[in-house]
């Protein structure tokens, strides 16, 4: 590429941040009147009290926590999937791995929040904190809910800063352009960053120290609200493989989520120059390979549980195979399956609006799978006597679509101070002659061939 | 005074870092700034070595022994018998030492980045906007042969600037 393709590229990565269109405050208008709606919605249920919600005996955990689970799950794409494409040094990342990362930072936000919403009185969250209350008891330690705090302080933490970092060399590149109030707000987040090769080795040594200690706390992140459900003794809770199954899932419902992100972007910031459909291509087969390995996963459940046919389990089975909760569950099954197998399994149908399909069928299913995860457990416990329904109330439904509204709003706003593809990796990615390609990079570089 | 040339491409750069080193200026004098890593050039891998590992597993090592130490003595400062487990219970602490053990490493590494890449400091330092541009600066602060060290960077095919 040449110095002038580097020019136009600085100029098209920069142009949502310097040129702002009428639709962007319609759309920022409309996603916060909907956030409003859902804070205003909040504060209403903390007013009234936590009865103005469906949960009640016996379903005390519903809506919020299939909420937390999901996005923490969705805050899989980012991170995870970024730090592991670094590692491997895949060339195709590099106009992906910033599109990701953000996700990240937002739906562990959001998933962060539902506990709190689910708590009744939140400001009584810093409860789970680990300090000594006024008698000197400390929160317990052997508690589940405790290790969430660690685990998605800990991820919410390292996924900030891997997302920081990078982005201090494109802020130096704003700060040098911009006049007035933005130079001095970009100068203050480029952290003085000048461009030394020294800077530029710490820069890459700490990228590559953060991806290695990123992968494991995010497998560790969703094992651990695994482990919310499975140290309970409810029936189809108390499983070794929940761990991996949300894991799996996780990256699942991620993939799905940054597909649907970067092909929003596409569209609405022009950026078909860089977002390739070999990147929708690539994501969709791992997007495949993660509906058959969840497949799996739901198999190896289902199957442990009926061959094992203990009564308290079999009823939650049975309520969910062919009872009240069946539609949901074989809605299920076509969003996370059948759906995505089919159109993605077809390279005729692996384009980018079919990858876009195969992922709001995911989204749904997995959103879906959560519920189902959460409720018939609950609400089909081992004493019969203890059974009872669950219906969510508008609350509940207010504030779950305001969350989804606000992962929208805050992506816009990103996408509009931030440049939401990592300049200095693309330019980065172009060497300066064929012959000092290595030669994995041949590889790497199809996206652009296909183009 | 610090004295610098900018460079279209990095050929150039690499030509006036090869001249400034044959004017006898050492490699930690010279002063490489760009807009995007250059390891495919010699000049690329100057300052090369560096220590954030080592600071990045003793941030991990401190975040261990902090967590380790957390959990036993707030178990032991009230003892609360929970589950059947022990007072002691190490199998569900693990937890805790694992991620505090994540966090050492990472903020530690961070920390290790701003210090050691000179990041976030006040005093002025040798930097030319024109390096957002694409261009490539090759200079050296405060020098102790400034004629030969302007010689060296503008056979290299830049006028020099002078600040």
């Amino acid at each position: 590429m040449s110095h002038v393709s580097h020019e136009r590229l600085t100029a098209d990565l920069l142009r949502p941040l310097e040129q702002t269109s009428w639709r962007f405050y319609l759309l920022v208008a409309f996603l916060g009147s909907i956030v409003a709606m859902g804070l205003g919605t909040w504060m209403y249920q903390m007013y009234m009290g936590f009865g103005m919600t469906g949960i009640n005996m016996p379903v005390y955990w519903a809506f919020y926590i299939t909420n937390f689970v999901f996005w923490i799950g969705i805050s899989h794409a980012g991170t995870l999937i970024s730090a592991i494409l670094r590692l491997v040094n895949a060339g195709w990342r590099r106009p992906v791995t910033r599109c990701a990362e953000v996700i990240t930072a937002f739906a562990l936000m959001i998933g962060a929040m539902f506990p709190i919403i689910h708590l009744g009185r939140p400001w009584l969250f810093f409860w789970l904190m680990p300090y000594p209350s006024q008698r000197l008891i400390w929160p317990n330690f052997r508690s589940p809910l405790v290790w969430d705090f660690f685990a998605i302080s800990t991820y919410l933490t390292g996924s900030l800063l891997f997302l920081f970092l990078p982005m201090i060399p494109d802020f130096a590149l704003i700060r040098d352009r911009a006049t007035g109030i933005r130079r001095r707000i970009y100068g203050v987040l480029a952290l003085g960053w000048r461009g030394t090769t020294k800077q530029w080795h710490r820069l890459e040594t700490a990228m590559q120290i953060m991806a290695i200690a990123i992968i494991p706390v995010a497998v560790s992140v969703h094992t651990i609200v695994s482990f919310d459900f499975s140290m309970a003794p409810v029936p189809m809770w108390h499983s070794t493989m929940f761990g991996p199954y949300f894991v799996a899932g996780a990256i699942f419902s991620g993939i799905a989520g940054l597909i649907i992100a970067m092909a929003s972007l596409r569209k609405f910031l022009h950026l078909e120059a860089y977002l390739h459909p070999v990147h929708f291509e690539n994501l969709g087969k791992l997007l495949l390979m993660m509906s058959m390995l969840w497949a799996y996963f739901i198999f190896a459940e289902r199957l442990t549980t009926w061959f094992g046919n203990d009564t308290g389990e079999m009823n939650v089975f049975y309520v969910t195979q062919r009872g009240s909760f069946s539609p949901l569950y074989w809605t299920m099954v076509v969003c996370n399956l059948v759906i995505p197998f089919t159109i993605l399994a077809l390279r005729w149908l692996r384009t980018i609006a079919g990858c876009v399909v195969a992922s709001f069928s995911v989204c749904i299913g997995m959103w879906l799978e959560r519920f189902l995860i959460v409720v018939p457990s609950l609400s089909h416990k081992y004493l019969t006597y203890s059974w009872g329904h669950y219906r969510p109330q508008p609350v509940e439904i207010m504030i779950t679509i305001a969350t989804f509204a606000a992962m929208t709003l805050l992506y816009t706003l990103f996408s509009k101070f931030v440049p939401i593809i990592s300049i200095w990796e693309l330019k980065a990615g172009d060497h300066p002659s064929a012959a000092l390609y290595p030669a994995p990079m041949h590889e790497h570089k199809l996206g652009e061939t296909h183009a | 005074m610090s004295v610098y040339g900018l460079y279209d491409n990095g050929d150039a750069a690499q030509l006036a870092v090869d001249a400034l080193r044959a004017s006898g200026v050492t490699e930690d004098a010279i002063t490489v700034i760009s807009a995007e890593p250059m390891e495919d050039y010699e000049f690329g891998n100057i300052n090369r070595r560096s220590r954030l590992w080592y600071i990045a597993s003793a941030g991990g090592a401190a975040g261990c022994a902090g967590a380790a130490w957390l959990t036993r003595f707030t178990e032991v400062a009230w003892p609360l018998p929970t589950g059947n487990m022990p007072i002691v219970a190490w199998w569900p602490n693990l937890i805790v030492v694992f991620e505090m053990t994540m966090l050492g490493a990472i903020l530690s590494t961070v920390a290790a980045l701003v210090v050691t890449g000179g990041l976030a400091r006040r005093r002025p330092a040798l930097y030319d906007p024109a390096v957002s541009s694409g261009k490539i600066l090759v200079g050296v602060e405060a020098p102790r042969d400034r004629a030969a060290v302007e010689r060296a960077l503008i056979s290299a095919g830049s006028p020099v600037v002078s600040r």
